[in-house]
C-alpha cells in the first residue's frame, strides 16, 4: 500500500502513541485513575496557549514543555482540592478538567484575535489532527515516549509495589509520594505526546481502553503491560490506515473506535474472565442442577409409594413437585433420556437402571448432609432440608466418604429415611425391575 | 432586546439550570458521569440532525436525552459485568460514543454548519440571531425559549422530588427501605442532566457545560450545611459566574463560555480560601486553635501527674517536641500561665488546683 | 526458614510509646497513650471500631504524624529500625483483583533487600518460595491472588512478612475473615515466631480469642485503659471500661430516628426495618 508522507507520519505517530498509553493507562487503570488522565489532557491546553504566548513559536518541544507544565499544575491542584477541602475527587477532577480548559479557551481564542494568530495552529489540540503531525513532532513525540518507558522500567517493581500495598510500601520506607508524583510525571507526559493525535477528549480512552481490554486476558502485570502496548499499537495503526484511505474519517475517533471493539471482545471472549465464557459456565452448573433435581424426585415419588421404584411418574405430577414449566422440565427429561438415565413414554417418565443409581447418589448425599447437621452442628431435624438441597449438589465423592466416616456409616436419615449405601457394597445393586420393595 | 441582554440571559439561564442538576451531582458523587453524559450526547445530536435534516430543537433534545440514557446504562453495565471499576467504565464508554458522534458528522455532515469546535466550546454569542420562526413570525432568540424550558423542567423535578432526591443522596439504604426506587430516581436526574445538558450545548459547549455543572455547586458546597441553601447559592453563583464571564470576555476579547469557567473557578478560589465554616484560611486557625488547645491539656495531664515542678526542657523531651515546635510550646506555656492553670518556680512549672480540673474537663473526646 | 534465636537485648523494650497523641483533622483519634511493651510475645491490641487501633500501629510505623508524643522501636524511632520491624496491613486495605501471583507478593516483602534499579535474584525467588511453603501456599506460589480464598490470601500476606526476617511483626487483625484452619494454621506461626525469640504485636478483633492466643493485651479506647499480661488485665472490668459507653443498638436506632426527622421523612416508618448491604442502585 503506497503510503503518502502524512499518512506515514500518522501511522508512526498514532502507533506510537498507542503502545506508549497502554502501557501507562494500564497503571492508571489499576490506580483507580482513569479520570484523571481526562483531566490531565483537558488541562494541558492553557500550557500549550502560553507557552505559544510566551516563545512566539509553534515548535512542538516548547508546546510540548507548557502542556507538561500545565498538566503538572492539574494534578497539584485536585490533589489540594482533594486534600485541603470537603470537594470529593471526582468533583475535583471535575472542575480542573473544566476550569483549566476554559482557561486554555480563553487564551485560546484570545491568541486567535491577534494579529498573526493562526487559528489552525493550536486547536488541532481540541480534536487532534494527526494529519498535520510533522517530522519534528515525530520526534518530540519518539523521545518523550522512550524517556517515559526508561523510566517505566527502571523503576517497576517500586511502581507495582505502591499501587498494590501503599501502606506496606511506606513501611518499607519507599518514597510514596515521590513515587506516585513520579507515575503522574509520566501520564502528564503521556497526554502531552498524545494531544496532537487524539486531542483532548479521546485522550482518555487512548490511556484506559488498551489496558482494559488487556486486562481481561491476563493476570500477570507484565504481560498486561505489554498486551495494553500491543493493542494499543494495534488500534493506533488500524485507525491511521483507515483515516488515510477513507475519506472524511478524522483518526482519532476512529483509533478509540478500534480499541473499543477489541474491548468488547475480550470483556465477552477472553478465557477465564471472559463474561461469554461465565454465563456457559453457570448455564452448565444451572443444568446439572436441574438435572439431578429430577432424577431424585423420581426416586423419591417411588420411594414415598413404597412400590416400583421404577413406576411412572406423570410430568405434571413432578411439575407440581418443584412448581417448574413444563417446558423446561420436559427439556432436562430428555436430556437425561439421551444420557439413558431414564425413559419416558407419552407424558410419564421412570427411571432405568443407571438413572435409579445415580439418583441413588444424589439422595445418599442428600441425607448424609442432613444428618452431618443434625449431629454434628446440632440443628434440628426441620430446619436442615433446604441446606441439603444446596449441598448435595457441590459435595464431591471425597466429601461424601469423608461424611460417612465422621458419622460412623449411618444408616438413616435424621427423617428415618433409608441412606442408600454406596455403590458396589452388599445390598447396593438396585433392584430388578418388576419387583416391588417392601 | 439587545443582543447583549439576550447573551446575558441565555448564559444566566444555562448557569441556572445547570447549578440545579449539577448538585446532586456534586452530592452524590458523579461529576464525572455529568462529564461524560456531556461528551456522549454528541452522536444523539448528530443523528437527530441527520434523521430531520435540520437543526429543530426538540429532536436534538430527545437525541440528546436519549443518548444520555444510553450513557449511564453502558457505564453501569460495564461496571456491574465485575471487570471493570466504575471510573474506568465511565473513561471507556464516552470517548467511544463521543467518536462515534464525531465520525458521524465528519461524515455525513460535514458540509453543514454543525462546526466540531462549537461543540466543545460553543458559541453563545450568536444565540440573540438564532430566532425561532413560526409560521414566518420570529418569536425571538430560540436558546431562550429552550433554556428557559429546560429551566422550568429542572425545577419541576427539584421541587417536585425534593424529598426524595434529598433521603436518596443522602441515604440511599433509608430511601430504598421507604419504598423510592433510587434506581428510577437516579435515571430520572440523569435524563434531566442529559436534557440540561444539550441545552447548553449550543451556548457553552459540551466541556464548559461540565464547568456549570460542578464549579458553582462546589462552592456552595464548601459556603453551607442545608440543601436548600446549597441550591440557592449554587444558582446564585451559577449567574454570576455567567454575568461577570460576559463582561470578562467582551474585555479580554476572547470566549465567553471560557470566561464564564473561568470567573467561576475564581469563586470557587475565593469560598476555598475564605469560607468560613470550611475554607482554608478558618481551617488552618481551627486547626492551630485545637492543636493548642490539645497540647495544653496534655501538658496540664503531666504536670498534674508529675506532682512535683517539671522544667521546661524535660517538658519538651517529653513531649518529644523539637526545634520548631518548641517555639509553639512557649506560647502554650505562656497562655495556660494567663490563665492561672500553671505557675511558674525556680524548678519548673507547676500545675495549679484550677489548672488540673481543667485538664480533667476534656478528658477524651 | 528458621533463625537463630533472637536474644532479648537487656532492658530495651521492643515498643516504647510516649504521650501519644494523634489527631486527624480536628478530632482527637488516639489521646496521650504511653505504655512499653516487652520482647518475645505476643500482643493483642483490642478495643471497639474507631478506637485507634490501626491508627496506632501507623503511629509506629511512622505513617502518622503525632500531635504530641513519640514512639522508639527497640530504643530508636523506626526509620532507624526499619529492616527490624515487619508490617502485615489489613486484608481488605488492598485490591486482591491486581494482576499479580502470591509469590510476587511475597517477592515484594524483599524489595528492601533487592534494592533500586535491580531485579529480584534466583535466592530471592527461593527464600520467597520457602516463605509460601512455611505457610502452606507452597502449590498456590503461582495463583493469581484474586482467586485465593481469604485464609488464602492472609497466608499470603504472613508469608510476606516472614520474608522480612523481622524482629518485631505488627500484624493489623491478621486473624480477621478467615477459616478455621488457617487460624490454626496462624496461631500456631506465631507461637513459632515467639519461639524464636520475636515479637508481634497484633490488631485483634475476636474477644473470646484474645486470652487464648496472646500473652499481653493493650487495651484501648482512644486513651489506654489498660496494658499488661492476659491472666491479670483481660478483666471484666477492664472490658467494662474499653467498651461500655458505646451505643448500644437501641440508642442507635433512637438516634436514626432523630435523623430522619431532620430529613423529614415519614416519621412513622420504623428504622429497624433497614436492610443491610443494599447499595444505591439494587
Amino acid at each position: 500500500m503506497e503510503l503518502t508522507f502524512t499518512a506515514r507520519n500518522v501511522l508512526l505517530g498514532a502507533t506510537l502513541l498507542g503502545a506508549v498509553g497502554g502501557v501507562l493507562g494500564s497503571f492508571a487503570l489499576l490506580r483507580r485513575q482513569s479520570l484523571l488522565g481526562d483531566a490531565l489532557s483537558h488541562a494541558a491546553l492553557p500550557g500549550v496557549c502560553l507557552a505559544f504566548l510566551v516563545t512566539g513559536s509553534k515548535d512542538p518541544l516548547p508546546l510540548a514543555l507548557g502542556a507538561l507544565g500545565a498538566g503538572i499544575a492539574g494534578s497539584l491542584t485536585v490533589l489540594a482540592l482533594v486534600r485541603w477541602s470537603r470537594i470529593k475527587e471526582d468533583s475535583a477532577i471535575g472542575i480542573v478538567l473544566s476550569v483549566f480548559f476554559g482557561l486554555g479557551i480563553v487564551l485560546l481564542t484570545h491568541i486567535q484575535r491577534l494579529p498573526g494568530g493562526n487559528q489552525t495552529g493550536l486547536d488541532k489540540f481540541l480534536f487532534g489532527q494527526a494529519a498535520t503531525l510533522m517530522e519534528r513532532d515525530l520526534q518530540v513525540m519518539a523521545i518523550l515516549g522512550a524517556a517515559v518507558m526508561v523510566l517505566l522500567g527502571l523503576f517497576y517493581k517500586e511502581l507495582k509495589l505502591i499501587t498494590f500495598d501503599r501502606a506496606f510500601a511506606q513501611s518499607l520506607g519507599l518514597p510514596v509520594r515521590a513515587l506516585e508524583g513520579l507515575l503522574t510525571l509520566l501520564l502528564v507526559t503521556v497526554v502531552v505526546v498524545g494531544l496532537q493525535t487524539v486531542g483532548v477528549v479521546l485522550m482518555v480512552a487512548t490511556l484506559i481502553t488498551p489496558a482494559a481490554a488487556a486486562r481481561q486476558w491476563t493476570d500477570s502485570l507484565g504481560w498486561m503491560l505489554v498486551l495494553a502496548g500491543g493493542v494499543g499499537a494495534a488500534s493506533g495503526a488500524t485507525g491511521a490506515l483507515a483515516s488515510a484511505s477513507v475519506a472524511h474519517l478524522p483518526t482519532g475517533p476512529v483509533i478509540v473506535l478500534v480499541a473499543s471493539a477489541v474491548l468488547v471482545v475480550s470483556l465477552l471472549a477472553a478465557p477465564r474472565r471472559g463474561l461469554v465464557r461465565a454465563w456457559l459456565r453457570e448455564r452448565g452448573v444451572e443444568q446439572r442442577i436441574r438435572r439431578e433435581n429430577l432424577l431424585k424426585d423420581l426416586y423419591r415419588t417411588g420411594e414415598e409409594a413404597r412400590t416400583d421404584p421404577y413406576r411412572l411418574v406423570p410430568l405434571p405430577h413432578l411439575m407440581g413437585l418443584r412448581g417448574q414449566a413444563f417446558g423446561a422440565l420436559r427439556a432436562t427429561a430428555r436430556r437425561l433420556e439421551r444420557q439413558g438415565l431414564l425413559s419416558s413414554h407419552d407424558d410419564t417418565l421412570s427411571l432405568t437402571t443407571e438413572g435409579f443409581r445415580e439418583a441413588e447418589a444424589v439422595v445418599r448425599k442428600h441425607r448424609l448432609w442432613e444428618l452431618y447437621l443434625t449431629r454434628r452442628l446440632e440443628l434440628a431435624s426441620d430446619h436442615v432440608h433446604r441446606d441439603a438441597e444446596a449441598m448435595e449438589h457441590a459435595l464431591s465423592d471425597d466429601d461424601v466418604a469423608r461424611l460417612e466416616e465422621l458419622l460412623g456409616h449411618p444408616e438413616t436419615d435424621p427423617h428415618g429415611r433409608p441412606i442408600p449405601p454406596a455403590p458396589r457394597q452388599p445390598g447396593g445393586a438396585p433392584p430388578s425391575r418388576g419387583e416391588a420393595t417392601p | 432586546m439587545s443582543p447583549t441582554l439576550v447573551v446575558l440571559t441565555v448564559g444566566s439561564l444555562v448557569g441556572a439550570s445547570c447549578a440545579l442538576v449539577g448538585s446532586f451531582l456534586v452530592l452524590r458523587k458523579m461529576a464525572l458521569l455529568g462529564d461524560a453524559i456531556s461528551h456522549a450526547v454528541l452522536p444523539g445530536i448528530a443523528l437527530a440532525f441527520l434523521l430531520t435534516g435540520g437543526r429543530a430543537a426538540l429532536p436534538m433534545v430527545v437525541g440528546a436525552g436519549a443518548l444520555g440514557l444510553v450513557t449511564v446504562f453502558l457505564v453501569e453495565l460495564f461496571n456491574r459485568s465485575g471487570r471493570l471499576a466504575e471510573d474506568a467504565s465511565i473513561g471507556v464508554v464516552f470517548p467511544a460514543l463521543f467518536s462515534l458522534g464525531v465520525i458521524l458528522i465528519s461524515r455525513y455532515a460535514s458540509q453543514v454548519d454543525l462546526d466540531l469546535d462549537c461543540v466543545l466550546y460553543g458559541e453563545i454569542a450568536y444565540t440573540p440571531w438564532d430566532v425561532w420562526l413560526v409560521a414566518g413570525r420570529s418569536l425571538g432568540p430560540k436558546a431562550l425559549w429552550v433554556n428557559g424550558a429546560i429551566l422550568l423542567l429542572d425545577l419541576a423535578l427539584v421541587t417536585l422530588f425534593y424529598k426524595e432526591l434529598k433521603l436518596s443522596t443522602f441515604d440511599p439504604e433509608l430511601a430504598a427501605a421507604l419504598g423510592f426506587s433510587p434506581v428510577l430516581l437516579h435515571y430520572l436526574l440523569m435524563g434531566a442532566v442529559s436534557v440540561t445538558v444539550v441545552g447548553a450545548f449550543e451556548s457553552v459547549g459540551a466541556i464548559l457545560v461540565v464547568a456549570m455543572l460542578v464549579v458553582p455547586p462546589a462552592t456552595a458546597y464548601l459556603l453551607t450545611e442545608r440543601l436548600g441553601r446549597m441550591l440557592a447559592l449554587a444558582v446564585g453563583i451559577g449567574v454570576a459566574s455567567a454575568v461577570v464571564g460576559y463582561f470578562v470576555a467582551r474585555a479580554l476579547d476572547a470566549s465567553i463560555a471560557g470566561a464564564m469557567a473561568v470567573v467561576a473557578g475564581s469563586m470557587l478560589a475565593g469560598a476555598l480560601a475564605l469560607s468560613p465554616s470550611h475554607g482554608l484560611v478558618a481551617r488552618a486557625l481551627r486547626h492551630r486553635r485545637l492543636g493548642r488547645w490539645l497540647t495544653g491539656r496534655i501538658v496540664l495531664l503531666h504536670l498534674r501527674s508529675e506532682g512535683s515542678p517539671v522544667s521546661r526542657d524535660a517538658l519538651r523531651e517529653r513531649l518529644g517536641w523539637t526545634r520548631g515546635r518548641s517555639r509553639r510550646l512557649s506560647g502554650i506555656l505562656h497562655e495556660l500561665e494567663t490563665r492561672g492553670w500553671v505557675t511558674r518556680e525556680t524548678e519548673g512549672l507547676r500545675v495549679t488546683a484550677e489548672g488540673a480540673r481543667a485538664a480533667e474537663e476534656h478528658g477524651g473526646a | 526458614m528458621s533463625q537463630a534465636a533472637f536474644e532479648p537485648r537487656s532492658e530495651v523494650p521492643a515498643i516504647e510509646v510516649h504521650d501519644l497523641t494523634v489527631a486527624y483533622r480536628t478530632q482527637p483519634v488516639l489521646w496521650d497513650v504511653d505504655f512499653r511493651l516487652p520482647e518475645g510475645e505476643l500482643i493483642a491490641i483490642v478495643g471497639p471500631n474507631g478506637a485507634g487501633k490501626s491508627t496506632l500501629l501507623k503511629a509506629i510505623l511512622g505513617l502518622v504524624e503525632p500531635l504530641t508524643g513519640r514512639v522508639e522501636v527497640f530504643g530508636a524511632p523506626y526509620r532507624r529500625r526499619r529492616s527490624w520491624v515487619g508490617y502485615v496491613p489489613q486484608r481488605e486495605s488492598v485490591d486482591w483483583d491486581f494482576p499479580t501471583t502470591a509469590l510476587d507478593v511475597v517477592l515484594m516483602g524483599l524489595y528492601g533487600r533487592v534494592g533500586w534499579l535491580r531485579r529480584p535474584s534466583r535466592s530471592h525467588t527461593k527464600r520467597a518460595l520457602e516463605c509460601l511453603e512455611h505457610v502452606g501456599m507452597r502449590e498456590l506460589a503461582g495463583r493469581q491472588i484474586s482467586q485465593l480464598s481469604g485464609g488464602q490470601q492472609q497466608r499470603v500476606f504472613l508469608a510476606r512478612a516472614l520474608a522480612q526476617d523481622a524482629r518485631l511483626y505488627l500484624m493489623d487483625e491478621p486473624f480477621a475473615g478467615v477459616d478455621v484452619t488457617t487460624e490454626r494454621a496462624i496461631l500456631s506461626l506465631l507461637e513459632e515466631l515467639r519461639s524464636q525469640g520475636r515479637t508481634v504485636v497484633a490488631v485483634h478483633h475476636d474477644l473470646q480469642t484474645v486470652a487464648e492466643y496472646f500473652d499481653r493485651v493493650v487495651l484501648l479506647n482512644m486513651r489506654l485503659i489498660a496494658e499488661g499480661p492476659v491472666a491479670t488485665t483481660f478483666t471484666d472490668e477492664n472490658l467494662q471500661r474499653t467498651y461500655g459507653g458505646r451505643l448500644t443498638v437501641l440508642a442507635r436506632a433512637a438516634e436514626t430516628l432523630l435523623e430522619n426527622r431532620r430529613l423529614d421523612a415519614p416519621p412513622e416508618e420504623s428504622t429497624l426495618a433497614r436492610r443491610e448491604g443494599r447499595g444505591p442502585w439494587s
